[in-house]
């Protein structure tokens, strides 16, 4: 019964994330990669992505606050950045990224400061998601296997 | 997802800059525009109405004005003229009056004074008097009056019997000098005795008179008898006669006496205007203005009215100069109305009215028609952005829908891997089925949509045009088949191999026309036919000429039936592709290839080449009335062609369009029930040798060139069908000879043979037999010649015997193979590739080709491409790194990783066991391109060395050994890149993240070629 909740849970859970446009099709691709042979892929993937992110977002504060502002070198970043939110299908935080590099190229400052922001804490909310949801999909797991 | 999410923002982008340029165009029309005067100044035309009204006005009154002055100086100097002659004529009876009464002042003189006694008492005076008073009309009476001194007094008085009066008729009181009234006219009698000088006026008048010995007169009082006014006339009478020039002491001492008369002013002036005309007209008052201060009155009411306005003043001079007189004339009445003049500036104020009222009328309908005109240009502006816009809507829905379609197709084509039961399996190919209708209209759609918003571009690359037909020609093959159609194609060898242009675009025009006849055709033939366009036209004028000269030989009648000299026999609509027009393109290509060489030449310097193409069928037609709009988009012949053959008749319009832009024109010949023939002409790039190597290995199935120098002979009634056999052997490098029945074929050979026994130049290596050539001929030859061959007794090998048909039926196939035929039977319609495999099969020579060709698309199809493959994924990004390797992983490849530039360098030192790359390109320090350049550079080092030392030992080059397959990954997947990737070496592109379909496209290139090329 509780092993039954929990699936349900997991499911609603996971539904609610592409469903608020947390997620989109890629991470589905990604559930797709994971099999018996990579049980745990798409947390390897998802935490590989935050430890780095964190050094990415470091690099990119620096690039924010030094002056003048090398908007070459926030592209850069940003658009690594980009690229490995958009592996795991971070919806969000990949159109914040988007319009980051807008401002990035029309040289706003102001801008990408603000999304920056803005990509800070979509990120954050997503983490925080996603902890969730794989925390329950263990339990879930655990559940089943026990 | 990212990719369709930049190309969605891409498109949105396009499309807002469109709007843009929409907008700016406006703009440039409104500043195009050039408002004209009147419109530029409408907010004004109300005022300048007003403004014009306001003028016309004054000017009216203006004219009103001055007529009315000249009518009032008109009137003044009526009115001075008048008043002047009545106050010349006043003056003039005054004056006869006065005369008159100085003629009595000269009678009392002389008869009175100068007669001693005095010859003139009461009596005399008054008859006198009466009797002459006719001519004094003016005087109501005259009377005279002596001068008496006071010491005279008592003699006078006691002489008279009277005493002096005063005027109040009492008893004068003592003076100097007294005037009593001694004679009167009887109508003034009652001033005899009085004293004249009693009165104070009357005493002045005399002493006046008598000093200047003028007639006076008094102002102006109300006269005794008749309370008219009046006024009295003093004359002095003078005793002696008076010296020249007298002094006025000498007249006081001479005179003697005064003559005094009562004018009656009133009665003189009613009178006088009484005789005049225009009495009613002009009123006229006299006055006295001798104290000017205070001028009295004579003639008329003080208090007249009568036109205060207008008044003239006439001088009279009544001969008293102590008194001044004048005469006052006025209208009675007010000066009348001009009506004339009322009535002309009326006029002139109403047609000035109405003349603005037009202009501005006139006015308002130019602002209002140039109001309209704008709108209607703006609307027309809007309505061709509508139309931009809708195209722009259809092809980014289509766009849209395809996408997922695609998905829907995919995960059918995945269901139908998997196991299924029957019926289950019906319905999911039932489903594909229609997917694959629906992305095909969609395709359709999207493209007619592309090509009116005018973004489709064609391709400009090297393609062999000659696969591209056969490729269509499979297509079709198993539909013509069914129906029992013959579907060929022939190209003119003057068509070269590789033309640049666009395949897709052209093998979609082919497919089209094809499919299209193929829709409408259940018997006869489709002809596929291409040629250069000047040979077309050049064939079309030789064809001309043979009509001329013999008339046309295109039927001939064969067992009874009519047959024409067609690919099938049936008639066609146009019969440009008839064997009389034909025969010229064939021998002319004959001529052409055992001849010169600079012909071909002077043909490839030129830079590009129009090819016709023409698709003949022997359908249903098409019906006169529906011809003129067959390339109309949706329109079909009519509605029951949809119903009967479905399709929604688009294809044609967007092969129009595609013909348009390959820069040629599309028409047809059609005759229903009879065929249509569609034809059209393209340009093409020729191409040059150094691309065509490179092109080979992508587009062209290399044909296998093991045949070149066989000898074939083609036995077929139909010259049109053996001429596209030929072709076909041609491209393999067999030479042909046509028969039209095997018993010619037979005595061919058989003279050959016995000729030149043992000597095998003109012996065939291949016989292939048309199937209906073989029924028709089987009773007598069929199983005769290989006997006869065999009986001969020579030894040379025999001909393979191969037969050749479009269906065939197990009897007949088996009783082919009983009469010598080989086991194979190539099936038509030909393709290049297919007859080889045939022949390949039946001459035993070659090794098979793989047949990897209809491998699934799919999952389990790229599992089974990456299987095993060692691969090396290059990028810098940690998370885009292990999903790549994950994915890829998961259809069974061997993935390493490097995490830039220089690592995968270092991995790809020769000699490596990878086989095939996959390389992000946005990379820090050494990007995707520059790493890719340097592994290049490796490889052709490599290669150079490996190529010099095979050349010492063998001689026969083996070249690129080493190239491993690089494709880049990338999200922003733009013509650009994609031209970067191929410049730097790259063999493809696969977006990132992967997509099943587009990895599989790029993945399927070169895995699939690699054994090919390998072997």
């Amino acid at each position: 019964m509780d092993r039954r909740h929990l699936r349900q849970q997991v499911t609603y859970v996971r539904k609610s994330l592409f469903d608020q446009g947390y997620l989109d099709d890629q991470f589905m691709q990604l559930e797709d990669l994971q099999d018996d042979a990579n049980p745990n892929f798409v947390e390897e993937i998802v935490a590989s992505f935050y430890s780095d992110s964190a050094r990415l977002i470091q690099n990119i504060e620096q690039a924010l606050v030094s002056r003048p502002v090398d908007f070459g070198k926030l592209d850069d970043c940003m658009h690594q950045f980009k690229g490995s939110s958009s592996s795991i299908g971070a919806k969000k935080v990949n159109m914040e990224c988007s319009q980051f590099r807008e401002y990035c190229c029309a040289g706003n400052i102001e801008g990408c400061i603000r999304t920056f922001q803005q990509i800070k804490q979509e990120h954050a909310t997503l983490r925080k998601k996603l902890e969730n949801f794989f925390q329950l999909a263990r339990q879930a797991g655990q559940a089943e296997t026990a | 997802m990212a990719v369709k999410l930049q190309q969605i923002h891409h498109q949105h982008h396009h499309h807002h800059h469109h709007s843009v340029a929409v907008k700016v165009n406006e703009q440039q029309m409104g500043t195009k525009r050039g408002y004209t005067f009147i419109q530029a100044h409408r907010a004004w035309l109300p005022k300048f109405l007003l403004l014009w009204v306001m003028l016309v006005a004054f000017i009216s009154w203006m004219i009103y004005n001055g007529m009315d002055a000249d009518n009032k100086v008109r009137r003044k100097e009526v009115l001075g003229s008048m008043c002047d002659q009545r106050a010349r004529m006043l003056q003039d009876q005054f004056s006869v009056s006065v005369n008159h009464v100085h003629a009595l002042a000269i009678l009392v003189s002389t008869f009175h004074y100068n007669k001693n006694p005095s010859a003139i008492d009461q009596e005399t005076f008054a008859e006198y008097t009466a009797r002459t008073s006719f001519e004094r009309p003016l005087l109501s009476g005259v009377a005279y009056a002596q001068r008496v001194v006071d010491s005279e007094r008592k003699e006078f008085e006691r002489q008279h019997g009277w005493t002096i009066k005063t005027m109040e008729k009492e008893r004068s009181p003592i003076r100097d000098e007294y005037a009593p009234v001694i004679f009167s006219q009887e109508t003034v009698s009652y001033i005899e005795s009085l004293d004249m000088m009693s009165g104070e006026e009357d005493r002045e008048n005399i002493l006046k008179a008598r000093a200047t010995g003028k007639a006076v007169l008094t102002s102006p009082f109300r006269l005794l008898g008749s309370h008219h006014l009046g006024v009295v006339l003093t004359f002095p009478v003078y005793r002696s006669k008076l010296p020249q020039n007298p002094t006025v002491a000498q007249r006081i001492e001479a005179s003697a006496g005064y003559l005094g008369g009562a004018f009656d002013v009133e009665s003189l002036v009613e009178n006088l205007l009484g005789q005049l005309a225009g009495n009613q007209a002009i009123l006229v008052n006299v006055y006295d203005v001798t104290n000017s201060s205070d001028p009295l009155i004579m003639y008329g009411h003080q208090n007249q009215d009568g036109d205060m306005s207008l008044v003239h003043e006439s001088k009279l001079d009544f001969g008293d100069p102590f008194r001044k007189h004048q005469m006052i004339c006025r209208y009675h009445e007010k000066a009348p109305t001009s009506w004339t003049a009322l009535t002309t500036a009326f006029l002139f104020f109403v047609i000035g009215l109405l003349v603005g009222y037009i202009l501005y009328g006139a006015a308002i309908h130019i602002v209002k028609v140039e109001d309209d005109f704008h709108e209607m240009q703006e609307l027309k502006v809007r309505a061709e952005a509508a139309d931009v816009a809708k195209s722009q809507f259809l092809a980014t829905v289509s766009h849209e829908i395809r996408t997922p379609m695609n998905g829907i197709l995919g995960m059918l084509a995945l269901l139908l891997d998997t196991d299924l039961s029957s019926t289950q399996r019906d319905y999911a190919q039932t489903a594909q089925a229609c997917g694959k209708a629906l992305i095909a209209l969609i395709n359709e759609v999207l493209d007619r949509a592309k090509i009116e918003a005018g973004k489709l571009e064609l391709e400009a690359v090297p393609f062999d045009l000659r696969s591209i037909l056969d490729d269509v020609l499979s297509l079709f093959s198993e539909k013509s088949r069914n129906k029992g159609i013959e579907l060929a194609v022939f190209v003119s060898d003057k068509v070269p191999d590789i033309v640049l242009g666009d395949p897709g675009r052209f093998r979609q025009i082919i497919t089209n026309l094809v499919g299209n006849s193929v829709k409408f055709t259940e018997r006869g033939h489709i002809f596929v036919k291409v040629h250069l366009d000047e040979h077309a036209k050049a064939t079309t004028f030789a064809k001309a000429d043979s009509c001329l000269s013999g008339g046309s030989k295109e039927s001939v009648i064969m067992s009874g039936a009519r047959q024409f000299k067609t690919l099938s026999g049936f008639e066609a609509a146009d019969d440009r592709n008839s064997w009389e027009a034909f025969k010229h393109l064939v021998a002319d290509e004959e001529f052409q290839s055992s001849g010169s060489l600079n012909v071909l030449t002077t043909n490839e310097a030129s830079e590009s080449v129009t090819l016709m193409v023409s698709v003949e069928d022997t359908g249903i037609g098409i019906p006169l009335h529906a011809q003129d709009r067959v390339f109309m988009p949706f329109m079909q012949a009519d509605s029951s062609t949809s119903r009967n053959y479905g399709g929604t008749g688009i294809g044609l319009s967007i092969s129009k369009c595609l013909v348009e832009l390959m820069g040629g024109h599309i028409n047809f010949i059609s005759r229903p029930q009879v065929g249509s023939t569609f034809s059209f002409t393209a340009a093409f790039g020729r191409c040059k040798k150094n691309a065509f190597n490179k092109m080979e290995k992508r587009n062209s199935e290399d044909l296998p060139s093991s045949f070149r120098g066989l000898k074939a002979m083609v036995v077929d009634g139909k010259p049109v069908r053996a001429a596209v056999t030929r072709y076909h052997l041609k491209r393999l490098g067999i030479v042909a000879e046509v028969a039209s029945s095997l018993k010619v074929a037979a005595g061919t050979w058989g003279k050959n043979g016995s000729l030149t026994s043992g000597g095998s130049s003109t012996q065939p290596d291949i016989v292939l037999v048309e199937k209906d050539s073989w029924i028709s001929g089987e009773d007598g030859c069929s199983s005769v010649w290989p006997l006869d061959w065999k009986q001969s007794g020579l030894v040379f090998k025999l001909p393979k015997m191969i037969l050749l048909a479009t269906n065939i039926s197990n009897d007949e196939f088996n009783k082919a193979k009983a009469s010598g035929f080989a086991d194979t039977v190539i099936m038509k319609p030909l393709r290049a590739s297919m007859v080889a495999a045939c022949l390949q099969q039946v001459l035993g020579l070659g090794k098979k080709r793989p047949q990897g060709k209809d491998v699934p698309n799919g999952s389990s199809f790229l599992r089974s491409l990456l299987c095993g493959k060692k691969i090396l994924v290059v990028d810098d990004n940690m998370v885009n790194r292990r999903v790549a390797a994950g994915a890829l992983k998961k259809f069974g490849a061997n993935v390493e990783c490097a995490d830039s530039g220089k690592t995968a360098l270092k991995l790809l030192q020769l000699p490596h066991s990878f086989d095939a790359c996959f390389m992000d390109i946005q990379m820090p320090e050494m990007d995707g391109f520059e790493a890719t350049r340097r592994i290049r550079q490796m490889e052709s080092v490599a290669n150079d060395q490996i190529n010099g030392q095979s050349m010492v030992e063998e001689g026969t080059a083996k070249k690129g050994e080493w190239h491993v397959p690089i494709l880049a990954m990338t999200a922003d997947v733009i013509h650009a890149t994609y031209d970067e990737c191929l410049k730097c070496g790259m063999d493809g592109y696969v977006s990132k993240p992967f997509e099943e379909e587009n990895l599989y496209q790029a993945v399927a290139k070169f895995f699939k070629a690699k054994p090919i090329s390998d072997s």
